[in-house]
C-alpha cells in the first residue's frame, strides 16, 4: 500500500528526536484521529534553519511525510521552507495512498506551526505565514448513499 | 528468508491440507450440479446432506435446521433482515449490542432507517453485556436479540446461555453471530436456547466463501435468495459443492481436535499475555482475562500507534491486526474499543494477536522480544510519550 520511499522513511526516519532551546517548537494533530507531530527547528540568526527533529505519533504515512518533511526544510531559509507544501511532502514519497493525504497537510502544518513559534518568540513576522491550526481536520469524502 | 509467523488467525485461518484434498474432486470429476436426476451428479446431493449431519452434530441441532450461505456476513444479513420481515407484524423493535460485527451493526442500521427501532446494548470494561440491561431493553415489541457469541477483536464470551433463556423467556428470537466462536469453543444450540446462528468456514480452516445459518426448526424466516429449490427454497442458488465439502471436513476437524487446541492455545495464550503485560510497560490487556476465546489476545500499548506497530511487526514476518483507525480507512478507532472505555489515543494503539493450531512458545518467544523492541522505538519517536515523561509518571 505504501511506496518504496514511504516505507524507507517509516523504517529509517530522519532527524528523529528532539532539539534542547529550540528556536521554534510545533505540535499539531490530535490524539483523537491517531495523529500528532511535532517539529523543532534550530533557526541561526540569518535565518537559516541550522537543524530540524520530530516526533511523531501516528501511522506509517505519518511517520514518513514527518521525516521527508524535516529533509526537505532543513539548511534552508525560513522563507524557503514555507514553501515545503504538502504536495511537494507527497512528490518527494512517490505519493501516498488517498486516506493518508492529511498526513502530508499534517506534515506542513507541523513546520508551519514551528515557525510561528519561532516568529513569535523572535518578534518577528514572516511574510506568507499565517498562524496555524491547532487541529486541522480535513472534510471526509462523502459516502455513497447506502439502499 | 525470514519465516512467516501467522498470528492473525481471527482473520482468517489456512485451508487444512485434508480440507483441500476434500474438495478437489468436486471441482473436476465430481463437479454435477446437485439438483440433476442422472446418477453421476446426484450424488452430490447426498454429499450435501452429509456435511449438513456433520455440522448439525456438531451443534445438537438437526439436519434440516442447517442453509448453506456464502459466509458469516451473508448470514447475519439474512438472520437479521428476514426475521425483521417475517415477524414485522408482532413488534418493530430489536436488540443487539455495540461491539457486534459490523455486519450486525450495518444490517441493523438499514433496518432502522426502514421504521425497524434497535436498541445498542453497552458492555462493561471487559466487553460483556449486563443481563440487567439486557432484561431492561425488552419491550412487548421485542421481536429478536442478536448478540455474538464471542467478539472478533478482544476475543469476549458472551453469558450466551443465559441471554438465551431469557429470550426464550420472553418468547423473543435469539440469533448469535457465531463467526469467531463456532469450532473453537462448544456451542450446542438448544442448551443456549439459540434459534439462529451464523457461522463462517474460513475462520475455522475451511474455505473462503462458505458458511452457514442454522435456523431452528418452527422459525418463521423468508427466503434470502429467491430460485430454484435449494436449501429448502430459502437460500436459491446452485450449490457451492466443494465450499461445502469443504465447510464439512473443516467443522469434522475441528470439533474432532477441539479439547486439545482450546487446552493448547489458551495455554500459549496466557504465556503470551503474561509476557507481554510484565515486560512492556503502560499496556493492557484488553477483553476479559478468563471469559475470552482459547486463540485471543488483544493489548493497548500507550503512546504508539496501531499502523505502525503493525507495519514494524510485519517487517519481522509478524502477521496481526489491530483496531487502530488507520488500519479501518476512518478516523475512528475501532468501536469495540471505544465501547469498552478506551480513550481514543490508547484505542489507537491496539493490536490483537490470534493464535492457530500451529502455534509455537518459540513464535511467541520471537513475538513478545520484537515487540518490545518496537514499542520502544516507536515510543522514543512518539511526542505523547515525551510529553507523559516530561510531565512526570502519572
Amino acid at each position: 500500500m505504501y511506496t518504496e520511499k514511504v516505507m524507507d522513511h517509516f523504517q529509517h526516519p530522519r532527524n528523529v528526536g528532539e532539539i534542547e532551546n529550540a528556536s521554534g517548537v510545533g505540535t499539531v494533530g490530535n490524539a483523537k484521529c491517531g495523529d500528532i507531530m511535532r517539529i523543532y527547528l534550530d533557526i541561526d540568526e540569518n535565518q537559516m534553519i541550522r537543524d530540524v527533529k520530530f516526533k511523531t505519533f501516528g501511522c506509517g504515512a505519518a511517520v514518513a511525510t514527518s521525516s521527508m518533511a524535516t529533509e526537505l526544510v532543513k539548511g534552508k531559509s525560513v522563507y524557503d521552507a514555507l514553501q515545503v507544501t504538502n504536495k511537494a511532502v507527497m512528490e518527494a514519497l512517490d505519493g501516498l495512498p488517498p486516506v493518508k493525504v492529511h498526513c502530508s497537510l499534517l506534515a506542513e502544518e507541523a513546520i508551519h506551526a514551528a515557525l510561528w513559534d519561532y516568529a513569535e518568540k523572535h518578534g518577528i513576522k514572516i511574510e506568507g505565514l499565517e498562524k496555524p491550526k491547532s487541529d486541522i481536520h480535513e472534510g471526509e469524502e462523502e459516502e455513497e448513499e447506502e439502499y | 528468508m525470514k519465516k512467516l509467523i501467522y498470528l492473525d488467525n481471527a482473520a482468517t485461518t489456512k485451508t487444512a491440507p485434508e480440507v483441500v484434498d476434500a474438495m478437489l474432486p468436486y471441482f473436476t470429476e465430481k463437479f454435477g450440479n446437485p439438483s440433476s436426476v442422472y446418477s453421476f451428479a446426484s450424488g452430490n446431493k447426498e454429499v450435501i446432506s452429509g456435511q449438513r449431519d456433520i455440522i448439525a452434530g456438531v451443534l445438537g441441532a438437526k439436519s434440516n435446521e442447517i442453509y448453506f450461505t456464502a459466509g458469516g456476513s451473508e448470514s447475519d444479513n439474512w438472520a437479521l433482515k428476514a426475521a425483521a420481515e417475517a415477524y414485522a407484524d408482532k413488534g418493530n423493535h430489536i436488540i443487539t449490542t455495540k461491539i457486534e460485527h459490523h455486519a450486525i451493526l450495518h444490517t441493523a442500521e438499514y433496518l432502522e432507517k426502514r421504521g425497524f427501532e434497535v436498541t445498542y446494548l453497552n458492555v462493561d470494561e471487559d466487553g460483556k453485556i449486563s443481563l440487567d440491561e439486557l432484561k431492561s431493553a425488552i419491550r412487548p415489541t421485542t421481536i429478536l436479540i442478536s448478540v455474538m457469541f464471542a467478539n472478533n477483536e478482544i476475543g469476549t464470551i458472551q453469558p450466551v446461555r443465559e441471554i438465551g433463556e431469557i429470550a426464550c423467556e420472553h418468547g423473543i428470537l435469539f440469533h448469535t453471530d457465531a463467526v469467531q466462536a463456532f469450532g473453537q469453543v462448544p456451542i450446542n444450540v438448544d442448551e443456549c436456547h439459540i434459534d439462529m446462528l451464523s457461522a463462517s468456514g474460513h475462520k475455522l480452516n475451511g474455505p473462503k466463501g462458505i458458511g452457514f445459518l442454522y435456523i431452528r426448526k418452527g422459525v418463521k424466516i423468508r427466503s434470502f435468495v429467491h430460485g430454484g429449490a435449494q436449501e429448502r427454497k430459502r437460500r436459491a442458488g446452485t450449490e457451492n459443492v466443494p465450499g461445502i465439502v469443504g465447510l464439512g471436513a473443516a467443522v469434522k476437524r475441528a470439533a474432532s481436535t477441539m479439547e486439545e487446541r482450546m487446552e493448547k492455545e489458551s495455554r500459549l495464550r496466557d504465556y503470551l499475555i503474561g509476557r507481554v503485560t510484565q515486560e512492556i510497560p503502560y499496556c493492557r490487556l484488553n477483553g476479559h482475562k478468563t471469559d475470552r476465546l482459547p486463540n485471543n489476545a488483544n493489548f493497548s500499548f500507550r503512546f504508539v500507534e496501531g499502523e505502525s506497530l503493525l507495519i514494524m511487526l510485519d517487517g519481522k514476518g509478524i502477521c496481526a491486526s489491530s483496531g487502530s483507525a488507520c488500519t479501518s480507512g476512518s478516523l475512528d478507532p475501532s468501536h469495540v474499543l471505544l465501547a469498552i472505555g478506551l480513550p481514543h489515543e490508547i484505542a489507537h494503539g491496539s493490536l490483537r494477536l490470534t493464535l492457530g493450531g500451529e502455534t509455537t512458545k518459540e513464535e511467541i518467544d520471537y513475538v513478545v522480544d520484537s515487540l518490545k523492541e518496537i514499542v520502544a522505538t516507536l515510543r522514543n519517536m512518539s511526542p505523547l510519550y515525551e510529553d507523559f515523561l516530561k510531565k512526570g509518571k502519572e
